[in-house]
Parts: structure tokens; sequence; C-alpha cells
């Protein structure tokens, strides 16, 4: 039983995963699978229950807003498949 | 033998100079050159690098150094590849960060350092932290020591099996749905994940922020304790670190469990169980009884949910902790007309399989349309589920279970069928989603019916579930249960 309308194509584009055609049809019907399993999920009771996002719930974590050293240029770049001038090269983006 | 020592025997004898950290190193690589061959639990290490950092201890140690200040100067411990160590690789065995070397330490990495620790070698894992039996690594495939046909569990197989065959005194893992406690279970170590937001995750590379934990896998509990109150801590860098002090962990080991309440939770003692496990886990809960605990039936009564949640929270949070590799800033870029080709065809070439299922999984249930009947809901069935383990807290101090349905499994039996892997984390992945600390160590061994090897056996792991920030009472627990019982100390090699 697998979810009906899960279309590969689609959350694959959303994911920027460029699937082969046999990787389209094996992970489609392995995760049609997952999904039939998941619809366990809808037996629950959920009424005015509180989603959790995190276990222990942290708010307001600031620091102060001071200039502090971070990664130096260097650092950052110097795993870059493609670099110029201290900066990450990429092919063109806009036209 | 130097290799076979624990981290408390190791550094006594320093302490005394009986032995030196150069040979207690050169004894590990060694071991690592006899056995890794077969075990194949490192990825690589650097020995020239290993016996350096040795020689600095020795150093250190002739000049004087106080080891309760530094309670692992000498101690080599080798680490999960999913650990940043400045200048080392860190691959998180996947092709898609290609010759990716870290340019800074993991807190935990820091913590180590400052401890006076050997820090060597990458150890082998799921990729991304993927998996529960370390097949999905894309480089190559760990077995386990107690059976080299068999698995050593996953995602950290490397890091247990490294500890397990004395390749190194103690490692480092980390564990999002049970990938400490299980290898630690089904290779016959110690392994602990702290409660959520203990260590700090700064330089740990992401796969479920909600639910990652950095934690240690040793040879005992003792040396478990040493190494939690060593990387334990409040980090500015970790937004989600609790800022709660760090006990010393080690003084809890009093030998005394008289009067601790243990649940067992009814839901998990089901079909499914194998019956050496079941037999092995009733006697250690009977061993726990003579030691003075008291044993109570809990219920967790949306047990038989948590892998449905599970599979949709992680998968969710992975796939938005895994957009960054798209091949612009580092790793092993595959080139395109555009940059959504780049990143198309960098991620379609440079993700494994189990990988790819996991961030399809999770864009799905966060995409438009599905938020709510997938995330949204698992989120609030986490919710039912961490209420389970607090009211269920609110009578017993600690929770006690198997850590694995079954001992390790032969290689290629489950990685057919993703959803049975999924299935085999039932007994861990409860304590990822509550948030609270969970201990694996060995309560005995299965039958192997292995040919030619008449004695062969297969570890048996307990585990331990503790209260938020119950370290203290699960390492108690868990070290008088050792003390009194033989696993410990049995060598898989």
């Amino acid at each position: 039983m697998s979810a009906p309308d899960f279309d590969i194509k689609y959350v694959a584009h959303l994911a920027r995963l460029k699937l082969s055609p046999e990787e389209e049809s094996q992970l489609g019907a392995q995760l049609g699978n997952i999904l039939g399993y998941i619809e366990k999920l809808k037996e629950v009771d959920v009424t005015g229950v509180e989603p959790t996002a995190h276990a222990f719930p942290m708010v307001n974590v600031f620091r102060t807003d001071e200039v502090r050293p971070g990664l130096a240029n260097e650092d950052a770049l110097r795993n870059a498949p493609k670099r110029a001038s201290g900066l990450f090269v990429v092919p063109k983006v806009v036209e | 033998m130097l290799h076979r020592l624990t981290i408390s025997e190791l550094t006594a004898r320093l302490a005394r100079r009986e032995v030196s950290a150069r040979d207690t190193m050169q004894a590990c690589l060694d071991q690592v050159a006899r056995v890794d061959g077969e075990i194949k639990a490192f990825i690589s290490h650097n020995p020239a690098d290993a016996l350096a950092q040795a020689d600095a201890a020795d150093k250190a140690i002739a000049a004087g150094a106080d080891f309760s200040a530094q309670p692992l100067l000498g101690v080599p411990i080798a680490l999960k590849d999913v650990l940043a160590v400045k200048d080392q690789p860190l691959n998180c065995c996947s092709k898609i960060l290609g010759n990716f070397t870290s340019p800074y330490d993991a807190t935990v990495v820091t913590r180590l350092k400052a401890a006076g620790a050997i820090i060597f070698g990458r150890l082998n894992m799921d990729e991304f932290a993927m998996g529960s039996s370390t097949e999905n690594s894309a480089f190559q495939t760990t077995r386990n020591p107690w059976d080299t046909a068999r698995i050593p569990g996953g995602s950290s197989g490397g890091s247990a099996a490294a500890v397990a065959a004395d390749e190194c005194i103690a490692s480092l893992g980390s564990d999002t749905g049970g990938s400490i406690r299980q290898p630690a279970a089904l290779c016959g170590c110690v392994g602990l994940k702290p409660t959520y937001g203990r260590v700090s995750r700064y330089g740990l590379v992401a796969f479920a922020s909600s639910l990652d934990q950095i934690g240690p896998f040793t040879k005992d509990v003792r040396d478990a304790a040493t190494v939690l109150e060593v990387i334990s801590g409040h980090d500015s860098r970790d937004a989600t670190s609790i800022p709660q002090p760090v006990p010393r962990y080690p003084q809890s080991l009093t030998g005394d469990i008289k009067g601790l309440r243990l649940g067992l939770p009814k839901e998990f003692m089901v079909g499914g169980l194998d019956p050496e496990v079941k037999r092995a886990v009733d006697a250690a809960v009977t061993h726990l009884q003579s030691l003075g605990a008291t044993i109570h039936e809990v219920s967790l009564p949306h047990t038989d949910h948590d892998v449905a949640v599970y599979y949709i929270i992680a998968t969710a949070e992975a796939s938005a902790n895994l957009a960054r590799f798209d091949g612009v800033r580092y790793g092993a870029r595959v080139d395109g007309a555009d940059p959504l080709e780049m990143y198309g065809n960098t991620r379609g070439a440079g993700f494994g399989a189990e990988v790819k299922r996991r961030i399809i999984l999770g864009t799905y249930v966060l995409s438009s349309g599905y938020y709510d009947a997938y995330y949204l809901r698992a989120q609030k069935v986490r919710t039912l589920i961490r209420q389970d383990y607090l009211r269920a807290f609110e009578q017993v101090d600690a929770i006690i279970t198997p850590t694995t349905p079954t001992p390790a499994f032969r290689l290629g039996e489950k990685s057919g069928d993703p959803l049975q892997m999924y299935l085999s984390d039932i007994f861990t992945i409860g304590c990822n989603l509550a948030g609270i600390p969970g201990l694996s160590l060995p309560c005995g061994f299965a039958a192997n019916a292995k040919p030619g090897a008449p004695n062969a056996k297969l570890p048996i792991g307990l585990q331990l579930l503790g209260k938020p920030f119950g370290e203290e009472t699960i390492l108690r627990l868990a070290h008088a249960y050792e003390q009194t019982t033989p696993w410990h100390r049995e060598h898989a090699l």
C-alpha cells in the first residue's frame, strides 16, 4: 500500500537530486512501501497536542552583538572545488 | 598487550611510569596492522602523527602532568568520520565530500585534546550516519570482530568494532536513533548517548539536529563516565547545548544501587525478540534485583509509533541539513550548465542510495500539502512519546530494555529491505525522540552457529534509559551490574 500521489520526479527536483530511471523506479517503490508503513500515524489522536521541535527547547540563545573572529577566508576556501580572487566560482547564475 | 587495557588501567600505569604512551600507541597501531585488514574499522589513520602525539604525551608526563586535570593523557582515541578534526579528512563516509579536510576542531575534539587524549584515525560509518549496519558506507564494509561474516551495527559500526577489536582504547560515535547503543550491543562494548544538549554538536556533521548526540564507546562503564565528563558541557557555539553543570561522572560509580527503581516497559518485550536476548535480559534484571534494585512494570503506550515518527522527523531534518552539499563551497563537484544542473549532478553522483532515500522522504514530508499530515503530525506524536517517558520516570529511576531485538545479523541480510532495517531500531529510537540519555552494556552472549568455530558467540546488549540529565543514575546501575558479572572481561580477538 503506498501513498497515492507520491511523485518521485517532483520530489527529487525539490531536493535537487538527479536520479537515473532505475533509481526513480527502485526508490519510488521502496519509498511507497515506507510511506505505507508511516500511514499508521494517522491512528493516533493528536487533538490538543503541541508539536515538539526540540526535547529541551532553549529560547533566546543570544550573545552580545560584538564583532568576533570567524573562519579565516583562506580556511573557508581551502576545500573549494573552484575558486578565484578569494571567492567561490560557480556556473553562471543570471542570464 | 597494552592495547587491551582500559582507560583507567592505562592512565594508572602511565602515572606510575610503568608504561609509556608511545608503547601503548604502538601497540594499538600494531593491532590495527594485524586485524584491520579484515575488520575494516578504520578508513584512514596516520601512524607518524599518532606517535608524535604519544611522544608529546610522554614528555608531559615526564614533566609531572596532573592526571586529575588531564584524565585522558596518553590515551589513544579514534573518532567516527563525522567529527571535525583540524587538518584531518572529514568525509562522513560519503563520496560527496571528496578531499575535504577540516579547517577547525569540533568542540568535543578540543575537549579531548585539552584532556591529553591522542586523537588518531577516521572510523567507518554508514554514510552521513544513515543506517544500522555500516553497510551504507561509500568506502568499505566493517565487520563484527566476534564474527566477521556479520555486521558490527551502525551507523557507528567502525567506532564499536575498533574498541571491540582493541584497535584503540576508546572511540567516539554519534547517535540519532541508536547509532551508538546498537553497535555497542552488537560488538560487546559500552556505548552511551547523553541527554540531548549535554554534549556540544559543534563540529558534528548534522544529520537530524533535534536528535543527534555525540557519545563514547569504551571497554567498561568507568571509562564511559570518564570520557563523558571530558566531552560534556555548555558550548556557546551550539545554541542547543544546555547550560547545566557537568557532574564528576566517575564519582557516581559507588557500587550501591539499593532501592533504585527499574522500569520494564511492557510494550518492549514483544514478539520478534530473539529468545536468547530475552533470556539474557531477564537474567540481568534478576541480577540487578539481587543487588538491591526493585523492578516495576511501566507502560510506554506510543512505542509502536516510534519508528514511524522517527523516520519522518529525522529524514525531514536530514533533508534540510544535507542541502548544503551542493558542490559550491566544498566536496566533489560535478559540473552543470547552470547551478541547478550542478546541484542535481553533484548530489546525484555524490550521495549513496540510502541517503537519497532519506532526503527524498524528508523533502516529501515537508513539502507543501503534506507538511501537516506528516511532519506536523509526527511532531505531535513525538510530544506524546516524550510524555510517556517522563510519566514513567515519575515511578522509576531508570528504564531497562534489550538494546536490540536480535544479536548481530549477517552482512547483506537486511540491506535489500530498507523498512526491515529501520524496524531493527525499535528499542533505541524512543530515547532520541524523548531527548533522554541511554547506555548499552554487555549482558551475555548468544550462541553462534558458525562452521569450524564451536565456541563462537555473539554479544547481547542491555539498555538503560535515564531521566533527562540522569546519566549518573544509569552509569551507577550499569557499573554495579558490570562489576559483578564477567562479560566486560571478554575480548573478541
